[in-house]
């Protein structure tokens, strides 16, 4: 992975934000680069959420700017970046609880899609059909590639932790998002689930092409994973760089030994890491 | 198990036939066979009649009433916003289509879906709060746009013909005349059949998904690059459509439009049967208006029985009988959020579970 004479995808320049007298980031600047698998770590509280919602437009920072592909998004919406291909899961889950899976992968499609309420109404007259079909094998694919068919049809409020958090990604992806957000894919998963997560991030990074962002605090994974790493505490950055340099940071070290339970494993997963 | 219930063997070969509205090959052949007993229902054989004028005057209010409520619960049930003024946007959909008809000369059969869209375009107007408003505060504001057409019906002598009401011109259609209720009944029918297609398709496409969304979660929906506020605003709009169209049939069908049918307790009705019914269910919010409209029917029977048994005073009883049917509404609203807060249509899912399964009910 060589970032050298591209220019990044996305660009946050001293970024604060605050909620009343808590500084939930403070200057933070990072840029991610086109194609690269980039993680933020860090205790909790450290802002990693926040950093999120501020790139998926959640969040207004209260200072600072954040630019995709050089073009200044701070003040757009949230709903404006989807079509510009900016695609989030979230870390407390945000599935739409009372419609199929299925349904809920369609949404993802939804600024893709055209038909407005009177072809929708009229279905067989006016391409409702075939743009419903078209667009259902796309989310096809997805169901194959996240290995869900089986639960295609079912109530997405039904289903166990895991399997939403993989129905997520299933939406997240089919907005065919060109920068992808993640926030704690594999928080509450057993092993195996992990594993499995762990596949299909890099099969999206490196097979689809999609740049990632992804907060998680399974060490093990995160060190295996990304490409660099940002860290933040306290809402600042402390550290950014390639795994080994971050494993070898003494100001790393120290926050995470900051923290009780916090040691700073540095291969294998620990499944106390997650909440 | 699964959410759709399919015997073995039928496979679907395509997404198309995947997402019909009707899931199975039995599921047809019951409509087909409901449809033409539907449309058999009103006729007289050589002096026999099939359904007694009485029932068949039930069955239309039924249907009328079932196309608003299919509109409620698309802005309730589907969107999860709530209104206490659909019985307006009911009445001004009659008083569109008398004035339409009566003082403009629109043709009937076309003034009937002009009101409904002239009632979508009211809706648009009065759902603009909905885009700031959520829940408690949404229905103070939409009981306020109730009482503000109440109102405007009392006035409005021009177009509502004030406190002595508008009449309305019967149905006609190319020239043929489609009064009186055996033939009334088919016009009302297909009116609902193509009502519930409509809603029918618009759930199982783009925007339908959209509205559901909004209603789920409202801040992941947004993520997803949906537009709260246009989906909140036209719900109001699509569910005030349905409404304009069932208030637009009901004038056409009594001849007459008075504003004081148009009242509170008839938006507490609409929102029965829809919460009876089923919120989220487009086949419930027709049960919910059998459920609504029979229920009066069954109390007055009890109490005739009760007469005739000599128990208690009868004509107590009787001068009661409307106090307790508002009475009964309110309880079996209560009943259903306790009991089965997924109303009728849950219920009707189960029997068909049980019958599909029978005698394996495991
Ligand atoms: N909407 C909000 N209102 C007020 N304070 C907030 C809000 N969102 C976040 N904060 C505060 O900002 C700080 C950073 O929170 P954030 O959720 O970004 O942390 P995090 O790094 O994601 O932590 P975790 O690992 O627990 O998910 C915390 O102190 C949190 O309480
Ligand atoms: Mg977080």
């Amino acid at each position: 992975m060589t970032t050298v004479g591209k220019a990044p995808i996305l660009e946050l320049d001293n970024v604060s934000l605050r909620f009343g007298g808590v500084r939930a980031m403070t200057d933070v600047s990072c840029s991610v680069y086109p194609g690269e698998l980039f993680s933020i770590i860090g205790p909790n509280g450290a802002g990693k959420t926040s950093t999120l919602n501020c790139i998926s437009g959640r969040y207004r920072p209260t200072s600072g700017r954040i630019r995709h592909h050089g073009k200044d998004i701070t003040g757009l919406g949230p709903r404006k970046r989807a079509d510009l291909g900016i695609g989030r899961t979230f870390q407390n889950l945000a599935l739409f609880s009372g419609m199929s899976v299925l349904d809920n992968i369609l949404i993802g499609r939804h600024h893709l899609l055209k038909t407005g309420v009177a072809r929708g109404m009229l279905y067989w007259i006016g391409g409702a059909q075939q743009e419903e079909v078209q667009h259902r094998a796309a989310v096809e694919e997805i169901i194959d590639f996240l290995e869900i068919q089986h639960i295609r049809n079912e109530h997405a409020g039904t289903l166990s932790y895991g399997l939403r958090k993989r129905v997520e990604l299933a939406r997240a992806i089919a907005l065919k998002p060109e920068l992808i957000l993640l926030d704690e894919p594999m928080a509450g998963m057993n092993l195996e689930e992990k594993e499995d997560m762990a596949r299909f991030i890099v099969d999206l990074n490196e097979e689809m092409g999609m740049t990632v962002v992804m907060i998680e605090h399974d060490m093990g994974v995160v060190m295996d994973l990304s490409h660099r790493l940002m860290v933040l505490d306290f809402g600042r950055k402390i550290a950014e760089g390639i795994p080994d340099d971050i494993k070898a940071n003494e100001d790393v070290k120290r926050a995470y030994l900051g923290q009780d339970h916090g040691v700073m494993p540095t291969a294998e997963p620990s499944a106390e890491a997650v909440r | 198990m699964a959410g759709s219930m399919r015997p073995a063997g039928d496979f679907r070969t395509s997404y198309a036939a995947d997402r019909t509205i009707f899931p199975t090959r039995g599921s047809w052949r019951m409509l087909l066979l409901g449809l033409l007993v539907l449309c058999i229902l009103p006729l007289q054989f050589a002096g026999v009649t099939l359904v007694s004028s009485y029932w068949l005057a039930l069955i239309i209010q039924i249907a009328i009433y079932a196309i608003a409520a299919l509109g409620l619960n698309i802005l309730v049930g589907f969107t999860g916003q709530i209104s206490l003024g659909h019985a307006a946007f009911f009445g001004f959909g009659g008083f569109a289509s008398a004035y339409l008809s009566g003082k403009l000369g629109v043709p009937v059969a076309l003034a009937i879906p002009l009101a409904g869209l002239l009632t979508a375009m009211l809706g648009i107007i009065v759902g603009l709060p909905a885009a700031r408003l959520k829940g408690l505060y949404l229905a103070i504001a939409t009981l306020a746009s109730q009482f503000v057409l109440q109102d405007f019906f009392g006035r409005a002598q021009w177009f509502t013909g004030g406190a002595s009401g508008a009449s309305a011109e019967a149905y006609s259609i190319f020239g043929i005349s489609l009064s009186g209720d055996r033939k009334y009944f088919l016009v009302v029918l297909a009116h609902l059949i193509i009502m519930y297609l409509f809603a029918a398709n618009l759930m199982r496409t783009r925007d339908g998904r959209a509205m559901v969304a909004v209603r789920d979660h409202y801040l992941s929906a947004e993520i997803m690059g949906i537009n709260l506020t246009y989906y909140r605003i036209l719900a109001f709009g699509i569910s005030s459509l349905y409404a304009g169209v069932g208030g637009a049939l009901m004038a056409h069908y009594t001849g007459f439009v008075s504003s004081e049918a148009f009242d509170l307790l008839l938006s507490i009705n609409f929102l029965a049967m829809v919460i009876i019914g089923g919120l989220g269910s487009i086949m419930g919010s027709i049960l919910g208006a059998i459920f609504i409209i029979c229920l009066p029917e069954v109390m007055q029977s009890v109490v005739r029985l009760v007469q005739t048994l000599g128990i208690g005073q009868g004509a107590a009883f009787t001068e009661g009988l409307a106090y307790m049917k508002e009475m009964a509404i309110g309880l079996a609203i209560v009943l259903f959020l306790v009991f089965e807060p997924d109303g009728l249509a849950a219920r009707w899912r189960k029997i068909k579970a049980y019958w599909k399964l029978y005698p394996f009910s495991y």
